[in-house]
């Protein structure tokens, strides 16, 4: 018995010392090559994902190698450290070093030689411009939530009862597949406008011209604009809460619903009383997944009408002060305003999240 | 576990050699790299016309050169320079930009050979403009001249239409076409993340023309604040035309949803409704195709009346300097190319483009539209950059172009005025 392990032991030994040297020689090797880019694009890219993939696996095999030479007890205590440290620390790098580095810009003046205290934020608060996106940005919050939420709700009601479920279901669910801009560029058909007289290429035009009406420029006149762009991003929203909520649906208890009818209680109760109450923890994450989209809806904005006539959101602000005009302060400060407005919607989404398992 | 273990070790003693083998190959081609990058904002055909550019240069020099444009590049090269992986060489529409790189140390200052060759083949503006704190770093290549006026020819003559030498011929020529039933002038504001870039051009000609060139420069360095009566006053002769649902067609919606190239096609339709077109030389590569063909018969082009005598006709124009990021071998050969009229001419044979260069053949203009064009702006007594190109970002990219949206779109001329004054960066 002791023995053999004896003989284990020796052979994790060996194996440590012959694997980390290798593994460390192969991680920092392949950094720097890639570091000096000598290779053509392709290769690059190739040589990328080989190395990466293989270099992770060997970070965690020969940490895990090292780790096991400890004794038991005390292995069981540092692996969980080992397995989740790389990603916080990469994380960390990724994410958490870039929020300071924000805040920090933002009390900076725009070339961050200086600092300017709080006359970035006290920028955002008076500016007209940036009152404007404020606003906008409430519209998206309020309005693309609601109604994402409500069709979402709807259609995965109906196809319940419905006997072209799965058609009906993938046809909504369809757009999902479509990026925020792509989608911009396609809606940007069905507004289209042209003078009185000419043939209307946009479908909504087409339509008003039809039945009589003046052709008019939808995405040209505040605030109605707002609401024809938050119907892009309720169309292409739509799809995800349907299928999150239809789901959900499936889980509510066919008994209570029966035992309620026999009770006597018509369909509307039941939908208000039995079903909304049991999906009611779905319909808050989805409710603040859509939400998180709003608040950062920038790509819509930004294709459709860059933010002209009135459509400015906060998100679209904040790429033009960083980008555009250079003003890093401003754009950080904006970034920060986002964050903050983001951080309760996020820590109220994890803990509905922990609390039961929605997805 | 032992397999999995064998096959680990396996892959990473071959990645190890990789390594090495690559790194040998490394050293060999960075000696003998002769790729010239070359970066800038215009794409599809005007690009494929600069690559047979390019091409001379290289069959000559033996140098690589190879151009990419981007539609995002403004924000790209700002980027790349930013995380210290700039091309070799770019090509900025905006003198502002430049004075920013140049101030921040990223792009080099040319060859005094190269400065030899401007001072001796451009005027001084163009040195100016490409110059600053003292050093010269731009070169200009292509450039354009937007004062002009374009009108489907046989269309205008028909009518008896007269081409008006004053701005009071011009409201004459208006209200004439008017009465025929026409409109006068089709105008398109749209273009992607730039829209109003369109009218900012027609106010910085038209305060030109109102004000003169020295309240103009003073306007473009903030000398004058932006709401100043002088600006005031060229806004109100832009509304005379915007505002006037009768002189546009379609109207503010259609000025504002109508991409600018798109704008000059109602020109060409039949029966002909729209007659005119302010905008600069490059917009007859936008014409329908059979125009394009018959540009001298179907085309005809003056440039934007003289309001006050005292000014004349200025012209506005503009266009990308290149410069330099990179001082590597080949570089300055390549900037040094650009001034030569060797590097123009081919271009200047296909069409869609102008050039500064006092060498040039003007023979060399495929169409006879370009070739008066190319003299107008070589001979002009005023010629001054796009204003809004020398503004600070916040107003020339940004606040100039949304308070002429906005202006078309109903606002009042003096809250768009005091607001793009109040969005100067102090």
């Amino acid at each position: 018995m002791q023995i053999q392990r004896d003989r284990e032991r020796k052979e994790l030994v060996v194996r440590t010392v012959v694997f980390t040297p290798f593994s460390i020689i192969v991680m920092v090797g392949g950094f720097l090559l890639l570091r000096n880019n000598p290779m053509s694009q392709i290769l690059t890219t190739l040589f990328a994902i080989v190395w990466g993939t293989f270099s992770v696996l060997a970070l965690f095999y020969s940490m895990n190698l090292i780790v096991q030479l400890f004794p038991t007890r005390k292995y069981n205590k540092i692996i969980p450290f080992v397995f989740v440290g790389p990603a916080i620390l990469i994380i960390g790098w990724y994410l958490l070093i870039p929020t300071v580095r924000s805040l920090v810009l933002s009390f900076m003046n725009r070339n961050s030689t200086a600092f300017a205290g709080l006359e970035n934020y006290k920028y955002i608060f008076t500016d007209s411009t940036m009152r404007t996106a404020f606003g906008n940005t409430v519209l998206w919050l309020l309005f693309g939530t609601a109604f994402a939420v409500f069709f979402g709700l709807l259609t995965a009601l109906m196809a319940e009862r419905s006997a072209i479920e799965k058609l009906g279901k993938t046809l909504v669910f369809l757009p999902m597949g479509i990026s925020m801009v792509g989608a911009g560029v396609i809606w940007k058909f069905m507004y289209a406008y042209k003078p009185v007289g000419a043939n209307q290429t946009g479908l909504l035009n087409a339509l008003v011209v039809a039945f009589g009406g003046e052709p008019k420029s939808w995405l040209g006149t505040a605030p109605m604009n707002n609401f024809f762009l938050i119907i892009i991003f309720v169309w292409l929203q739509t799809g995800f809460s349907l299928v999150v909520l239809a789901a959900a649906l499936k889980g509510v208890s066919e008994e209570i619903k029966e035992a309620a009818r026999i009770d006597g209680a018509k369909e509307f109760t039941v939908l208000m009383k039995i079903v909304l109450p049991s999906i009611y923890g779905s319909i808050v994450t989805v409710s603040t997944t859509i939400m998180l989209a709003a608040l950062k809806s920038f790509d819509i904005v930004y294709s459709m009408t860059n933010g002209l006539y009135g459509t400015e959101v906060l998100a679209s602000q904040q790429y033009k002060q960083m980008f555009k005009f250079l003003d890093y302060g401003r754009g950080s400060a904006i970034a920060i305003i986002i964050l903050l407005a983001v951080s309760p919607v996020i820590y109220y989404n994890l803990k509905e999240f922990n609390k039961r398992e929605v997805f | 576990m032992r397999k999995f273990s064998k096959v680990m070790l396996f892959v990473l003693v071959l990645m190890l050699v990789m390594q090495g083998v690559w790194a040998q190959g490394t050293k060999e081609t960075a000696a003998q790299d002769k790729t010239i990058r070359i970066f800038g904002a215009f794409r599809g055909e005007e690009a494929a016309r600069f690559d047979e550019i390019i091409r001379i240069f290289n069959e000559k020099s033996g140098y690589n050169a190879v151009y990419e444009g981007s539609p995002e590049f403004e924000t790209q090269i700002l980027v790349q320079a930013e995380a210290g992986t700039p091309p070799d060489i770019a090509a900025l529409p905006q003198p502002g930009i430049m004075h920013k790189f140049a101030q921040e140390g990223y792009i080099k200052p040319l060859s005094s050979r190269v400065i030899g060759m401007i001072d001796a083949n451009y005027a001084p503006v163009w040195k100016d403009l490409g110059s600053y704190g003292g050093k010269t770093y731009g070169v200009f290549h292509r450039v354009n001249a937007k004062s002009f006026v374009w009108y489907p020819k046989k269309a205008f003559e028909a009518k008896g239409y007269k081409v008006p030498k004053t701005w009071d011929e011009l409201r004459a020529l208006q209200d004439q076409i008017v009465r025929d039933g026409g409109y006068p002038w089709s105008i398109g504001f749209e273009s992607g993340n730039a829209t109003g870039w369109v009218g900012t051009d027609w106010m910085e000609d038209v305060m030109l023309r109102t004000a003169g060139p020295e309240v103009y420069d003073q306007w473009v360095n903030h000398e004058i604040p932006f709401d100043h009566p002088a600006v005031k006053r060229a806004l109100d002769y832009l509304g005379e035309i915007f505002l006037n649902p009768k002189y546009v067609y379609g109207g503010a919606p259609y000025i504002l949803t109508t991409n600018f190239g798109d704008s000059v096609k109602p020109l060409f339709d039949k029966p002909t409704k729209v007659f005119m077109n302010r905008q600069g030389n490059f917009i007859t590569g936008f014409m329908p195709q059979n125009i394009q063909d018959n540009l001298e018969e179907e085309v005809g082009v003056f440039p934007l009346p003289s309001i006050d005598e005292k000014w004349g006709t200025p012209i506005l124009g503009g266009g990308d300097q290149f410069v330099v990021f990179n001082d590597k071998p080949g570089v300055q050969e390549f900037m040094e190319f650009l001034t030569t009229w060797e590097s123009g001419a081919p271009w200047a044979q296909v069409g869609g483009a102008l050039f500064p260069h006092k060498s040039q053949d003007f023979n060399d203009y495929g169409n006879s539209l370009e070739r008066e064009i190319a003299k107008a702006l070589v001979d002009a007594t005023v010629f001054r950059f796009d204003a809004s190109d020398l503004m600070p970002a916040e107003v020339g990219a940004g606040s100039f172009w949304t308070g002429m949206v906005e202006y078309v779109n109903g606002k009042d001329a003096k809250s768009v005025l005091s607001d793009i004054e109040k969005s100067w960066p102090r």
